[in-house]
């Protein structure tokens, strides 16, 4: 800590920030301190405003949305938009690729910039600027080249090329390597040293401490919105364990319902599990993943975002996501082949997908619709649908559920987030499975109905069902769950017993690319 | 509005369209000097637009899964003309030549079906591809000629019900029966509902009164209906198309309302990816709507056939249009996952009654297409503007007490 830095080196400070949404405050009174030509890295649990914070940075909080000051390069800024902090260099690269794939290399970078000439597109400066553009990137592509072509690290350079045709004096990159195999992310990492060399300077946010601690000059450390460390690199050597204790250093209150598990006989078990990446041909998204979960257990699955936890749980779930390589499945002891989600539904598996909104619920249904829909054949009679039938169901599950809805027949888009989970769990409970996965059942949920979701989790545990708990939240697996497997870039990195492990002892496994 | 939603039910979205229905029926039949509401302008309306709302029903499915059928005027087309071909040449049976009429139908969907569910390609695309394919095929195969159809065929395009028993009803004795069939199995539906209402174990205790407005509103329609159609010149009646076409409301609306495919429509077309997260089958549903939308065109075709009495080449030409038509002024969303059978119908029967209406003011058809555009545009910017999520029509509500509750 010995923050006797010369402020004219710095050329980025942002002081007090603090952003509320209605009602939650995102950011609190955060303070951030670049240098000039260092590679910065923000850390911190998923949630915990990193992506916020360069939100407010870069314009799309515009001024005035916000409390607290940001000094650039000198100068107090009041950014508006997106493109006013880009007429300052300021340029961000989110995790999600902005390039459009139709459009050649030379035409995206230029998209909106265009060169001129008397009103009409000058084609051959845009090619030999773009030329000039891809070289300092160490990329050797015709600029006439379609983005579609391009892999995704081919893809993130052609961002980086984009940014520095605006004249880039801090770069953001938003978790640049979650979505690239080992060869591209050394590559980027590469390209950031020489632009570090060339005076630009990089904010870097990441999750992978190894990536950090191999390229990061300075650290800041975010916490639930707040700054909680800061910690600067003399002879390149991070602490990681100091990361991790910074990142997840919260005292644990008691929020989560007391429970004696009664624990049974193995009815899950996964073998040798392989699932490719659909879009990024030999990216393992499941790595010869193999684990069991007793009868009665609820065993978490911990690890950052681009581990690979959901893409798991969907391949498991009857091939839904990614294209199975290999692997097996065991339930209550005999093998089973999962080809369909239906297949999946009959042998006893259920799935409460993390997006609520994009992949659990239709938005256009009734809460009673919902609730039977994935188990139809239950209220048939004579082939038809029964609607009293599905209405008791609706309403059984309403009473047992605590789901505040004046009537069943309602529009689940007209519930809030706690109640939509709700009748997505019981959704699910009404198959009556033996094999319960879900991912993220409180994401975006008010304290009070997560309670009451983990309470119904351990009832559904104590009914002998096997739980899968994956979630991003450490206190929430350590207070829920029997046991924990960690995962990081889709290979099982651990295996702890839930008695026995802290977070920080978890977070070290899910930020290690070694094997167990 | 109360009162009204006790009657009809909560979700009132369907009432201004089928109040426009009333007011376009009622404001013609005093324009035109009590032309509109009467026994044969009725059985020509019906008879006359049986074949589109046979077709409204398959699009509709369609739409709901967020796709389009443009190829159905030119199918329906491409089949009657084959129908009509191998019954003159090979000297087939009419049933027989039906048979395959509808087999080709069914066969003719299966190729749109694959390339939407199997390649991925968007219906519009495959559609608009066999809308020339056929429409093409109509012409080659008939070498721009008309052929005849089997004379048995006019009996379903053009038909009435036999007439018998004592006179003295003044009515068409057939029309009489199943009007009262109707009537009857309204008004036990409306009183098995409320006695199932009120011995349900949740929800409040129901009201007597809604159910007797209900019972006695619907069936003074019915009984209006009835006499309309059976008081006509003798030897008409509820025309034989009609009837295929209320069949097939019976069936799709059972379909799309009561079965687990039916759902499986509006979970695909609502949002694909949580469907088939439930365990939905989603390229399947997508083919099984495409191939029974060829089929149902295949059907409206025959009907045309009969009631046109000989196949043409430029038979079919635009149906699509008026199918499409009538879903979208029935409430269907763009984007899928929304519209019932019931609403489509209204709107499929208010196309009807303007394009009559008009027809009966003596307004050319050159202002009744402008007219009839306009009309879609409003119907659908009404809809737009008053856009409530995931309700059912009130068509739909009056149909759900049939068995629902």
């Amino acid at each position: 800590m010995t923050s006797s830095v010369d402020k004219h080196d710095n050329i980025l400070e942002m002081q007090g920030i603090t952003k509320e949404f209605t009602g939650v405050r995102a950011l609190d009174k955060v303070t951030l301190e670049v240098k000039k030509a260092e590679v910065h890295a923000i850390c911190g649990e998923n949630g915990a405003g990193k992506s916020t914070l360069m939100k407010v940075l870069s314009g799309v909080y515009p001024y005035g949305t916000y409390s607290g000051d940001i000094v650039f390069a000198g100068k107090v800024a009041k950014f508006n938009t997106i493109k006013e902090s880009e007429k300052c260099g300021i340029v961000i690269i989110h995790q999600e690729l902005a390039l459009i794939p139709e459009l050649s290399i030379a035409e995206n970078i230029f998209l909106g910039n265009e060169l001129l000439s008397s009103g009409l597109i000058d084609w051959n400066k845009t090619e030999t600027l773009t030329r000039d553009l891809l070289a300092r990137v160490g990329l050797e592509l015709d600029p006439s080249t379609p983005i579609k072509n391009l892999g995704v690290g081919q893809q993130q350079l052609v961002e980086i090329a984009k940014a520095l045709s605006k004249n880039v004096s801090l770069l953001i990159l938003d978790e640049p390597t979650s979505a690239l195999n080992e060869e591209d992310s050394e590559n980027l990492l590469n390209l950031m040293r020489s632009l570090r060399e060339k005076g630009i300077t990089c904010i870097m946010i990441s999750h992978k401490l190894n990536e950090i601690a191999e390229i990061a000059d300075s650290i800041t450390v975010i916490r639930d919105g707040k700054t909680v460390d800061h910690m600067s690199v003399a002879d390149g050597r991070i602490e990681e364990d100091a990361i991790i204790r910074a990142m997840v250093g919260r005292p644990l209150d008691n929020r989560y319902p007391i429970h004696e598990p009664k624990i049974g006989k193995v009815i899950f078990e996964v073998k040798d599990w392989t699932v490719e990446d659909p879009n990024v041909p030999g990216r393992l998204l499941s790595d010869n993943i193999s684990f069991k979960v007793k009868a009665g257990e609820i065993v978490g699955f911990a690890g950052l975002m681009g581990a690979g936890r959901t893409e798991m749980a969907r391949s498991l779930f009857g091939r839904n996501y990614g294209i199975y390589k290999h692997g097996s499945i065991s339930i209550k002891g005999s093998k089973v082949v999962l080809h369909s989600v239906s297949e999946a539904i009959r042998k006893g598996l259920a799935y409460v997908p993390e997006d609520r909104k994009l992949l659990g619920l239709n938005l256009l249904d009734s809460i009673e619709k919902t609730t039977v829909s994935a188990n139809l054949r239950k209220i048939l009679s004579n082939g038809l649908i029964d609607f009293s039938k599905e209405h008791s169901v609706a309403e059984k599950y309403r009473k047992s559920l605590k789901i505040k809805t004046p009537a069943v027949d309602v529009g689940v888009a007209t519930l809030s987030g706690g109640n939509q989970q709700k009748v997505v769990l019981s959704k699910w409970m009404f198959p009556n499975p033996d094999v319960l996965i879900l991912d993220e059942p409180t994401r975006g949920i008010d304290v009070g109905a997560k309670f009451e979701i983990y309470k119904l989790v351990q009832q559904l545990a104590d009914e002998g069902k096997a739980v899968i708990f994956i979630s991003s939240e450490l206190p929430e697996i350590l207070g829920m769950t029997d046991r924990i497997y960690t995962l990081c870039e889709g290979r099982l990195t651990g295996e702890l017993n839930t008695k026995q492990a802290d977070q920080e002892s978890i977070m070290r496994l899910m930020t290690t690319t070694n094997e167990v | 509005m109360k009162y009204l939603k006790q009657v009809l039910g909560n979700d009132l979205r369907q009432l201004p369209m089928v109040v426009a229905l009333l007011v376009l029926l009622i404001g013609f039949h005093i324009i035109s000097g009590g032309r509109m509401l009467t026994s044969s302008n009725m059985q020509n309306l019906i008879s006359g637009n049986a074949y589109v709302l046979i077709l409204a029903i398959g699009m509709l499915m369609v739409i709901v899964i967020g796709q389009i059928d443009l190829s159905v005027g030119s199918v329906a087309g491409f089949v009657a003309m084959v129908v009509a071909i191998t019954a003159r040449n090979f000297n087939l049976p009419w049933f027989v030549a039906v048979f395959l009429g509808l087999a080709l139908g069914v066969l003719i969907g299966s190729w749109q079906g694959f390339w939407l569910s199997k390649m991925g390609i968007p219906g519009f695309i495959s559609t608009l591809a066999g809308m020339m394919i056929f429409r093409g095929a109509v012409i080659w195969l008939s070498g721009s000629i008309s052929v005849p159809a089997p004379k048995e065929l006019q009996f379903f395009g053009a038909g009435y019900l036999p007439e018998w028993g004592p006179a003295w009803t003044n009515m068409n004795n057939s029309t009489l029966l199943l009007g009262l069939l109707a009537l009857g199995f309204f008004v036990w539906s409306q009183w098995n509902g409320y006695q199932r209402e009120k011995q349900a174990i949740y929800g409040t205790r129901p009201e007597m009164w809604p159910m007797l407005v209900r019972a006695i509103g619907g069936g003074l329609v019915i009984a209006y209906v009835t006499w309309l159609f059976g008081s006509g010149r003798p030897g008409t009646s509820f025309p034989i198309p009609g009837l295929v076409l209320v069949a097939l409301i019976v069936i799709y609306h059972m379909v799309t309302e009561r079965t687990r495919f039916g759902r499986h429509v509006y979970a695909v077309g609502g949002n694909r990816q949580a469907a088939a997260l439930s365990g939905v089958n989603v390229s399947r549903t997508y083919f099984t709507v495409m191939a029974n939308m060829s089929f149902l065109a295949a059907l409206a075709g025959i009907l045309f056939l009969g009631r046109a009495t000989a196949a043409g080449p430029g038979d079919g030409t635009n149906w699509e249009l008026d199918a499409i038509s009538a879903v979208f002024i029935g409430g269907a969303a763009v984007s899928g996952g929304v519209g019932t059978i019931m609403a489509t119908m209204v709107g499929g029967v208010l196309i009807a009654v303007l394009n009559s209406g008009l027809m009966l003011m003596g307004v050319g058809a050159d202002r009744t297409q402008v007219i009839k555009g306009l009309v879609l545009l409003l119907a659908v910017a009404v809809d737009a503007f008053n856009k409530q999520q995931g309700r059912p029509s009130i068509i739909g509500k009056i149909m759900e007490s049939f068995h629902k509750k």
